[in-house]
């Protein structure tokens, strides 16, 4: 688990939310913006008689990585599942806005999200899902100017609201453990049946939205290992890349005319996936 | 349209899923229908107080080519529709000052949840529709959302939640939120009876409009004499409001920095202000 | 959830604010910082109804191994057994008073 007190060294994944920010940046330009000694929390956790965390679960640096200037959204997905409320959406939003406006003013600043998240905060339901549109205008303003790549790496994964938000990020990079998927396998349970959705079924639920399939499937950029190392590096190289020329976004909606002619009698496999997502929009 | 589809969401009991498509007729009876490759995504173009605007709605469609989006979810069909529909508008008034406005009837019960659906990417047919509705923003399109019935989750941030002005109808059957109550009280662990004892000092997990307009979401909440079978003055109230809207928008005002004004949103101009503080660190 | 608040004299003077753990199930997340008074403070929001007792086990516990330096300390813990907590609270005790170690985690 994430943030335990004996923990792998050169593992990304089993590091704390801020200390994942400390070994992705350049050494000593870590600075965090409202740290937890301010204790900013949640002000609806806390009339729900349910324990708060000083950071509310998202931790927001700046600092500089290969030299140059990034701001970084961690999610501490110990804390609540990585959950979205008012106050930890808002610093992620508020973090982006105001990268937009450091480009506005011809002072380039690029962003990297670390997502751990189950999406909304249920108990502060409305105020996650507002925040989280928040944080999707802003990504979409910020990535016109610098890459905003988003890191999902697990093991919580990225869900709702904020998969949403990964997807209109310049470049995604992504772990085994990882997993990248609108709606969480048991609310899919819940909703659709077993027999659609076996969210217990942990191999069945990797081979449709792990880091591996999803890379395979072109959905994401690039699948690495687990390493402090291969995440730096990562990172570095889609820095570099710059703007891309296409996002993703509208890349995807070539796929309308192949999605029109699958059979949707029967079930999708992961390998009619790949090729379907690979070969379907006509940009082999 | 037929009477028997009922809302996947089992707590409510009124049959809503046609609003969304009545109201569509309703406003561009006199319109071009576009079709599209989606007939569960709906266009026409016209006018409105003499501004040239695109109606979209995402609707009901029984024989949807994707079994889990018949009921009026956004699924993949309709990300990627909504998408290229508002794509279109942003391109061919490229060169224009005067950008076409872009009103979104909003009825939407949820996201599709199916197998077919995750491994083909939803997150990214969904962030297709927010990625085009936040552009056209940005690049000058009013845009504006009337919430008609459902708003839910995935489905309202794909369809709605990028707009300039929200404007909702006041009726119990409209509803914004983040789940389902009978699926959000399984997650918290809470009996439905909780959650509304809970909502009424938690103005976030409300289902009411009235709790979620104290946050600021909402820019205009219109009181119509039926919001299921609207009537000549809810037409004309809802074109009002529309018009009204259209002329507020400035050609600038292309941010949605205005909802943070909210009465409960206190936390979040907070964050933002200590953000803005401490940010050059001097 | 419940509020808790124990109160001990301080042993120590020097600390350095410190935050170490998480509010993840099992788990607590441990704040220190400086305080002018004579006092080390307590301050405990836990997820398990009725512990009071067992807090103020642990606390005794510790205290005849790590002298209580003066200080704010919050807690807060996520159902964490008494092991972990043990092992939470002497972890920021350690930073909080070792020179020029990590901050917080």
């Amino acid at each position: 688990m994430s943030n335990s007190p004996v923990v792998k060294d050169n593992s990304f994944v089993e590091q704390s939310a801020r200390q994942r920010i400390k070994r992705l940046l350049d050494k000593d330009t870590m600075r965090e913006l409202i740290s937890p000694f301010e204790r900013v929390t949640s002000p609806w956790l806390a009339k729900q008689g349910i324990v708060s965390q000083f950071d509310d679960g998202v931790v927001i640096a700046r600092g500089k990585i290969d030299g140059e200037e990034t701001v970084v959204a961690a999610i501490e997905g110990s804390f609540q599942g990585g959950s979205l409320g008012e106050v930890s959406g808002a610093k992620i939003a508020g973090a982006l806005e105001l990268a937009v406006e450091e480009n506005a003013k011809g002072n380039p600043m690029s962003a990297v999200l670390i997502l751990e998240t189950g999406g909304v905060r249920l108990q502060e339901a409305n105020l996650g899902l507002a925040a989280i549109a928040e944080i999707q205008s802003a990504i979409i303003s910020l990535r016109k100017y610098r890459p905003v790549i988003a890191l999902v790496t697990g093991p919580v994964g990225c869900f709702g609201g904020m998969s949403i938000s990964a997807a209109l990020c310049s470049y995604i990079i992504m772990t085994r453990e990882g997993r990248l998927g609108l709606n969480g396998p048991l609310v899919i349970e819940q909703e659709a049946g077993i027999v659609e959705y076996n969210a217990s079924d942990r191999p069945f639920i990797w081979s449709l939205i792990g880091g591996k399939q999803r890379f395979e499937s072109g959905l994401v950029d690039s699948y690495i290992n687990d390493s402090q190392k291969s995440v730096r590096e990562a990172v570095v190289d889609h820095l570099n890349r710059g703007v891309p020329s296409v996002h993703r976004t509208e890349k995807y909606c070539d796929l309308l005319e192949a999605f029109l002619h699958l059979d949707t009698q029967d079930q999708i496999t992961p390998e009619n996936a790949q090729q379907l997502l690979m070969e379907g929009g006509g940009h082999e | 349209m037929n009477n028997s589809i009922h809302s996947i969401n089992a707590s409510s009991t009124t049959d809503i899923t046609c609003r969304g498509l009545t109201w569509f007729e309703l406003l561009t009876k006199q319109l071009d229908k576009h079709s599209t490759q989606v007939p569960s995504v709906q266009v026409a173009d016209g006018e409105l107080a003499g501004r040239a605007c695109r109606f979209i709605a995402v609707v009901p469609d029984l024989n949807n080519h994707f079994p889990r989006a018949k009921n009026g979810e956004v699924g993949l069909l309709e990300g990627i529709a909504l998408a290229r529909e508002v794509q279109a508008v942003i391109k061919a008034d490229e060169q224009q000052s005067d950008k076409r406005a872009l009103i979104l009837v909003v009825d939407v019960p949820s996201q599709a949840y199916g197998r077919r659906e995750e491994t083909l990417g939803i997150h990214q047919a969904l962030a297709a529709a927010v990625s085009a509705y936040a552009n056209a923003r940005q690049s000058g399109h009013p845009v504006i959302a009337l919430l008609v019935g459902k708003a839910m989750s995935g489905a309202y941030l794909a369809h709605g939640y990028q707009a300039n002005r929200i404007i909702a109808l006041s009726d119990e059957g409209v509803m914004v939120h983040a789940m389902g109550k009978a699926a959000a009280a399984r997650v918290t662990q809470r009996t439905e009876a909780e959650l509304d004892q809970l909502a009424k000092e938690i103005p976030p997990m409300a289902y009411d409009l009235k709790s979620y307009a104290s946050l600021g979401l909402i820019d205009n909440l219109l009181s119509v004499e039926s919001a299921c079978h609207p009537t000549e003055n809810d037409k004309q109230l809802v074109e009002q409001a529309l018009t009204a809207s259209l002329l507020d928008i400035q050609p600038n005002d292309i941010g949605i920095a205005r909802r943070l004004n909210g009465e409960n949103r206190e936390a979040s101009r907070h964050v933002r202000d200590l953000l803005k503080a401490q940010w050059s660190g001097d | 959830m419940e509020t808790l608040h124990f109160q001990r004299r301080a042993q120590e003077n020097h600390v350095q604010p410190t935050l170490v753990g998480c509010v993840g199930s099992g788990d607590l997340e441990v704040m220190i910082e400086p305080s002018d008074s004579e006092f080390s403070d307590i301050y405990i929001q836990t997820s398990t109804a009725g512990s009071e007792v067992r807090w103020q086990q642990i606390i005794d516990q510790i205290t005849p191994v790590i002298p209580l330096p003066a200080m704010r300390m919050d807690i807060h813990d996520f159902a964490a057994t008494p092991g972990v907590i043990r092992l939470r609270i002497e972890q920021a005790l350690e930073q909080a008073t070792s020179v020029g170690g990590d901050k917080h985690e």
